[in-house]
């Protein structure tokens, strides 16, 4: 029978180590809401989604309360827009219709979330595909909780380098859109190379359609639970540090998998996957910069951070797959800016710049996240940073991704609030040289060779 | 058997099992097991309960107890046995 050591770390973890489930996202298919009437289509989609997540919240809030464990987020994610949009939408205005659709129907069900205004373009755009990517910036100024990914590319595909120049100038026409506030619109645009199906996390979740019709989808945390573990095993080698993380990983990941499989039960919808992943939040002592710095490193960013990011992304894994009957989604551990307190304390004091993050990206999930950067900043200079970071993905067979805030009217030294889970940031500089003929030549970037691997 | 387990945490005084487990009693919720120390002059207390018997909700207890806890200058949390299982068994 469990005894009261136990039952006081669990609640240790949960009451000082901010231990939580990050959130329940569930999947929903649009597929059966296709049509080509535009006023139809968006009938459809808002009973489809309103009848799935009606119970949602409240499911998510009594299994919080059974267990005393926090869910901090329900979400939902929906299969990619351009898809289900393409017959009806004639223009991009049309698809902001379907944005506006989604937003409306994520208030009533009370999600703070609605992922999957997204579209797949990692080797070619269809006439529908660049609607919705021109309509970004419109759709994301007039919506408050509609998330907008799009795929670049794929280790499969290549990279489209067409894709990558526009989704440059539309990051910044969405900043430009949103600059009333602080350009907050960019923090819920993200793009990827090799983006998964099943991602329960914002901004990037959409509900792939190799998916079924519903499914749960839960993401774990728990950074501040792996730092405290650490802790105790101060000065100590590298195996003893590597079992710690594992067992704290197993540990936390149970939690989530309890969740999901108990609200996969309450709402009758199948259960997903469970995405291992260390998410951070501004919140003091949730931080994977300081998990960084427990292990030995002054500050995120020093010499030796991309290795003991890689250590720490493995054992999260390792120690995660085998408390979870099914693992998917991101599953490493995130390193965004402004969502991560020891991110942005290293940011402040010099010890992290923008090129060794995209180092740390090589070895964990997910990319170049949350990071603020000039208002001024050129369009083909995003495309390169984003041109850098598909590669990365492409070429490792992982899931990378860009989430870059250029903040219309403010430069490096100052710096932007975003507020709640999405924090605040210090306005770190961009390579100033010029990527313009690069960019410019348009076309994609072939697939890599998939095998002689040396 | 549906178990919960009660946690009891804060300033030792005089009759805090005694009103907890009145409250059980009155509820109709036996009492499988209980272990107690105390951390640093804090009073910690665990319950492991059988739950089938009582009307009330799971929330609806939960809350009368927290309630509880605050009359008497304790934190009473509430929650079932699976999250500490699953954490802590393979």
């Amino acid at each position: 029978m469990i005894n009261i050591f136990e039952v006081a770390e669990t609640n240790e973890m949960i009451e000082k180590e901010n231990l939580d489930v990050r959130t329940i996202t569930l999947g929903i298919s649009l597929v059966d809401c296709i049509d080509a009437d535009l006023k139809l289509v968006n009938e459809k989609i808002y009973h489809k989604i309103y009848d799935a997540a009606k119970d949602l919240v409240a499911t998510g809030d009594y299994i919080s309360g059974e267990y005393g464990i926090p869910i901090v987020n329900k979400r939902i994610s929906v299969t990619p827009i351009a898809l289900v949009g393409a017959a009806a939408c004639k223009t991009p205005e049309d698809f902001v219709s379907i944005a506006n659709t989604l937003d409306k129907v994520a208030h009533e069900v009370g999600v703070n979330f609605i992922g999957g205004y997204s579209a797949l373009v990692s080797k070619g755009m269809t006439q529908a595909d660049e609607m919705l990517i021109r309509s970004v910036p419109k759709a994301l100024a007039s919506t408050e909780r509609v998330c907008s990914s799009v795929n670049l590319g794929s280790t499969k595909t290549g990279i489209n380098m067409d894709a990558v120049k526009l989704m440059g100038e539309v990051i910044l026409q969405t900043a430009e859109a949103t600059k009333e506030a602080d350009s907050l619109g960019c923090a819920k645009l993200v793009v990827f190379c090799n983006a998964p199906d099943d991602n329960p996390f914002m901004a990037g979740a959409f509900h792939g359609v190799t998916e079924t019709d519903k499914v749960i989808n839960v993401g774990v945390s728990g950074p501040g639970v792996v730092k405290t573990a650490l802790e105790k095993v101060r000065g100590e080698n590298f195996e003893v540090l590597c079992e710690t993380i594992k067992k704290t990983a197993f540990k936390v990941t149970r939690v989530g998998q309890l969740v999901a499989k108990e609200a996969s039960r309450r709402l009758k919808v199948p259960f997903g996957i469970v995405d291992l992943s260390l998410a951070p939040t501004p919140a003091i002592g949730d931080s994977v910069a300081d998990i960084l710095c427990e292990i030995g490193l002054e500050h995120a960013g020093a010499p030796g951070t991309t290795a003991a990011l890689a250590l720490l992304n493995d054992q999260v894994k390792k120690g995660g797959v085998m408390a979870s009957s099914y693992v998917g989604g991101l599953s490493g551990a995130f390193i965004p800016v402004s969502e991560d307190q020891g991110m942005i304390d290293a940011v402040t004091a010099g010890a992290l710049t923008l090129e060794k993050l995209e180092a740390m990206t090589c070895v964990c999930s997910v990319g170049l996240d949350m990071i603020a950067i000039p208002g001024d900043t050129k369009a083909t200079t995003i495309s390169g940073i984003i041109a850098d970071e598909m590669a990365i993905g492409m070429v490792n067979q992982k899931t990378t991704a860009v989430r870059l805030i250029p903040v219309i009217g403010k430069g490096v030294g100052e710096t932007v609030e975003f507020g709640g889970l999405l924090g605040y940031a210090p306005i770190m500089p961009v390579n100033g040289f010029s990527c313009d003929a690069f960019v410019n030549r348009g076309g994609r970037i072939p697939a890599p060779i998939h095998s002689f691997k040396n | 058997m549906k178990k919960t387990i009660i946690t009891v945490v804060g300033k030792d005084t005089v009759g805090i099992i005694a009103r907890v487990c009145t409250y059980l009693a009155e509820n109709q919720i036996n009492i499988l097991d209980i272990s107690q120390t105390i951390v640093q002059g804090y009073f910690n207390m665990m319950m492991i309960v059988d739950t089938n018997r009582t009307e009330k909700d799971f929330g609806v207890v939960a809350e009368e107890l927290e309630r509880l806890g605050e009359s008497i200058g304790v934190i009473i949390k509430c929650q079932k046995e699976e999250i500490f299982n699953q954490m802590h068994r393979i």
